[in-house]
């Protein structure tokens, strides 16, 4: 033996198209790396894979995912406040009255440019609804205002300005000082109030700017430039230290004098930001107080986590009957001859073809107070006339309509995993002297315990999320979490505290699902096979 | 070999009938006595109520007529886990959710054994089956064949004095199967136990047992041991169930001295010893084993009727020689023949004369 021989080689000896042998990383027949002809080999596989998959793919992509993401923005989003009134909240940074009184005559000239501008685009009212959310009677105080804001008596300015100088009631005029730098430097207010008029002249009323009246609030922006001391050259050179005067401030009073009350003020601050914690805070049942600080609602207005509580009890309530009910149907299908199993197992699945409703309103007849089960039990005297059972518009409405209905979710995977167990393992440990307890409690019941787990995920998360079985079975005492965001969907309209506690359920089934993977391990969870 | 006198018998069915639909019977009349340390092996193939026969001795089905005893008891009304009955199964039946000692100590768990005794016990099982390493590693983490070993293990380690198997080397390859085969009728005769072996695999039955039972239609068709089984097989089904074997159809011409003369389909006569014919013109089979042909005539009794035949192909395969025959009209016919300097080496097509020794030749039932 030579020594040549004697020593491995250190690398994977490859064959070269020339029949050598080298060292070195493994080579294809062309000479090319093997890993990167495999890659290129394996790629038409790839593609073909994911070209299948991309109908599905895509789908979940818009159908799914995007909307998720969705929510999830809309939860945190409240541009509203800051692109309504974009001047006011500007203005009210520079502002120092709150909290303890309203902010002062510079914030309301503010607010009235942007409630004008806001009431031709019919937006105003949307930025009532979303603050109303905050605090009651915001909607009305803006509707209100809104109402009254183009006919606010700030026409003195417009008037005494065109008789002091006619050239400024013509918009070609203004248009031709509005295009010079010098001029929009000086007048700021002016520049940004004739620019806001001329875009909403044309987008909200589709008209041509040259050809209407310059609006009130223009000119009342002019007088505040002009108030502050400016003076452009190459404009009318008017003297405004004798116009006569209003106080905007005080015109808001007029039209409603919560316009005074520091706490509106308040919610408008406080919900000024872009994007806000206040729909989650709401959630918990907490808000902004007064100064930003999360503090708690008042007591009477508490009802989220008293509703998500409930919605994560009766969840497991209703899994627990499921697994109750569920897995001595299970066993006795798995032990069953396949022809009657298969008999047993169209039972089972016999409510997934009714209609959700029906079976739901089956139950409302079934269980009222006369309805079938409590006429039966009073004739045979179970429970006397008078004491008929509340066993529907209430919890436990909801809990036995919705074990029903989720029954099969928990018997599938039950009953897929125990088909898995070969009945030789129970016979295995009865050879070994274990009696008939013994050998389910020790051998048979460890092994079914994926179907549990995954029956128990399957119920516990569809039941987690139910909407139509509570809403109709479960009276005030009966509804989850899900009825209520159902409700700020679809009626109160306030999609963001609803995406808000859309988010907080998804965050606690995952919260639970880690718990669960941690505790039971999710290796542990079996469809079958 | 104790033919199972009922008195000292350890394991006993008589007349145990077994039917699960109340219209055909899967065992019919089955009469079986072993004695204590027997290996007895039920052979047949799938179908022909052996491991029924395993499944009512284990307790796990009732037997509809008839009586199964154990150690003298009637144990047809007591449920499987107290008879004290070891089983390995096909597929080692291994609880996977517990570790190959928690394995072993379930039999022990269940008898109420204390911790100590127990751990010397799985100890003493797990050495018996040279796995003494893996007590701490999952079913799922051994090979088949340890896995074999693990179940062995926890059949035994109760210390049963019967042990049931069913086919539990099915699963595994040949050479494993080899030799395991060995290590557990070691095992079994150093342990003194009896055992109970089903399987369809003829050469486990041979290699292993004491006696086979081979079964077919819910008989047993011959209870003997593996050479007397092979040898003199008691009728047809037996000889062609074991090992190779070349059968000719009849007709019984003559019955002389012991031997009879078979007149063949074709017209041709040849000698056999008549073991299930009793008179002249019953249709008879006879069965050859391809091993005790003979092609040289010199080695047969002068007056012995001989055959002709015709090579149709001829195999070598290192130590013997094996020739597939044109013989009375069956092409079928195989002789094997020993690698040997005298041996000719046949070509096909070349016509021959082949006989037998009259007591090869077993003139069995039609």
């Amino acid at each position: 033996m030579t020594d040549s021989a004697m020593t491995p080689p250190k690398q994977p000896m490859a064959a070269l198209p020339g029949g050598e042998v080298t060292e070195g990383p493994m080579l294809a027949a062309d000479g090319t790396p093997l890993k990167a002809s495999l890659k290129r080999a394996l790629r038409r596989e790839k593609l073909r894979a994911l070209l299948l998959i991309s109908p599905l793919l895509i789908f979940i992509l818009v159908a799914f995912v995007a909307p998720i993401a969705d929510m999830l923005f809309r939860s945190v989003e409240n541009q509203i406040v800051s692109e309504t009134l974009p001047r006011t909240v500007a203005a009210l940074e520079a502002d120092e009255a709150l909290p303890e009184e309203a902010p002062g005559e510079e914030v309301f000239h503010a607010l009235y440019t942007d409630l004008v501008i806001a009431e031709e685009y019919k937006v105003h009212t949307r930025l009532g609804s979303r603050l109303n959310y905050e605090m009651t009677g915001l909607s009305s105080l803006f509707r209100g205002t809104g109402r009254d804001v183009g006919r606010f008596d700030t026409d003195i300015y417009t008037d005494q300005f065109v008789e002091a100088e006619p050239a400024l009631e013509d918009p070609v005029n203004w248009s031709n000082w509005m295009s010079e730098e010098e001029i929009r430097d000086a007048l700021p207010l002016t520049a940004d109030a004739w620019d806001a008029w001329t875009t909403l002249t044309v987008e909200a009323n589709e008209d041509d700017p040259l050809e209407e009246d310059v609006a009130d609030f223009v000119y009342t922006a002019l007088y505040r430039d002009l108030a502050n001391g400016a003076a452009p050259a190459n404009f009318p050179d008017v003297d405004v230290s004798s116009f006569e005067t209003v106080s905007i401030r005080a015109l808001f009073e007029d039209s409603d004098e919560d316009w005074l009350d520091p706490e509106v003020w308040q919610v408008i601050q406080t919900y000024s930001p872009a994007y806000t914690d206040g729909y989650f805070l709401n959630s918990v049942d907490m808000m902004n107080g007064p100064g930003g600080d999360a503090q708690w609602r008042p007591d009477d207005e508490q009802i989220y986590l008293k509703l998500f509580w409930r919605t994560m009890w009766m969840s497991m309530a209703i899994t627990f009957s499921c697994i109750l009910l569920g897995y001595p149907i299970a066993y006795l299908l798995s032990t069953l001859p396949l022809r009657s199993a298969n008999v047993l197992m169209i039972l089972v699945l016999l409510p997934f073809w009714t209609s959700l409703l029906v079976r739901t309103s089956a139950w409302k007849v079934l269980l009222q107070q006369q309805g079938v089960i409590n006429d039966t039990l009073v004739w045979i005297g179970i429970v006397s006339d008078a004491n008929r059972l509340a066993l529907i518009n209430n919890a436990t409405g909801t809990i036995i309509a919705m074990t029903h209905i989720l029954l099969p979710f928990m018997i599938l995977p039950l009953y897929s995993v125990m088909k898995t167990i070969p009945p030789s393992y129970v016979r295995a440990a009865k050879s070994m002297g274990a009696n008939d307890w013994t050998a389910f409690w020790r051998v048979w019941f460890p092994l079914s315990i994926p179907g549990i787990g995954a029956g128990s995920i399957l119920a516990f998360i569809l039941s987690i999320g139910y909407y139509i079985t509570p809403e109709i079975v479960g009276g005030t005492e009966g509804v989850f979490i899900s009825n209520r965001i159902a409700y700020h969907i679809s009626s109160s309209l306030n999609w963001g505290l609803a995406a808000a506690l859309g988010s907080i359920l998804l965050a606690l089934v995952l919260v639970l699902y880690w718990l669960y993977d941690r505790i039971v391990g999710i290796d542990n969870v079996k469809l079958g096979g | 070999m104790a033919q199972g006198s009922s008195t000292d018998a350890f394991v006993e069915f008589e007349r145990v009938q077994k039917s699960y639909d109340g219209e055909n019977l899967v065992v019919k009349d089955l009469n079986l006595s072993l004695p204590k340390g027997e290996f007895l092996t039920m052979l047949g193939p799938s179908g022909s109520g052996k491991t029924t026969c395993l499944m009512m001795l284990a307790g796990f089905e009732t037997a509809t007529h008839g009586e199964i005893r154990l150690d003298g008891k009637s144990i047809n009304n007591i449920p499987p886990h107290k008879r004290g009955i070891g089983m390995v199964f096909q597929n080692y039946a291994l609880f996977p959710h517990m570790t190959v000692g928690e394995n072993l100590a379930f039999p022990l768990e269940v008898r109420k054994m204390g911790r100590s005794e127990r751990e010397q016990k799985i100890a003493r099982a797990l050495d018996m089956v040279q796995m003494g390493d893996f007590k701490n590693r999952r079913p799922t983490q051994l090979s088949g064949g340890q896995q074999q070993r693990i179940a062995l293990a926890r059949a035994l380690v109760f210390e049963p004095e019967l042990v049931l198997m069913d086919e539990p080397l099915g699963a595994l390859d040949k050479q494993l199967r080899e030799s395991l085969q060995f290590e557990i009728t070691e095992l079994a005769h150093r342990l003194g136990i009896t055992v109970v072996y089903v399987t369809h695999d003829q050469t486990e039955a041979l290699t292993m047992s004491d006696r086979v039972a081979v079964f077919d239609d819910g008989r047993i068709q011959q209870l003997a041991p593996p050479d007397e089984l092979y040898e003199k097989p008691q009728n047809s089904f037996v000889a062609q169930f074991i090992g190779e074997n070349n059968t000719l159809e009849g007709v019984v011409e003559k019955i002389e001295g012991g031997f009879a003369l078979v007149r063949l389909d074709g017209g041709e006569v040849i000698d056999a010893l008549p073991v299930n014919v009793q008179e002249v013109g019953q249709r008879t089979r006879v069965s050859i084993r391809p091993e005790r042909v003979e092609s040289n005539l010199e080695r047969l009794h002068p007056e012995a009727h001989t055959l002709p035949a015709v090579v149709q192909e001829f195999i070598y395969m290192g130590d013997t020689f094996r020739t597939r025959l044109k013989v009375a009209g069956r092409d079928d016919f195989i002789m094997k023949t020993r690698n040997a300097p005298d041996q000719p080496r046949l070509k096909p097509g070349q016509e021959i004369r082949i006989g037998w020794l009259a007591e090869d030749c077993r003139a069995l039932d039609a």
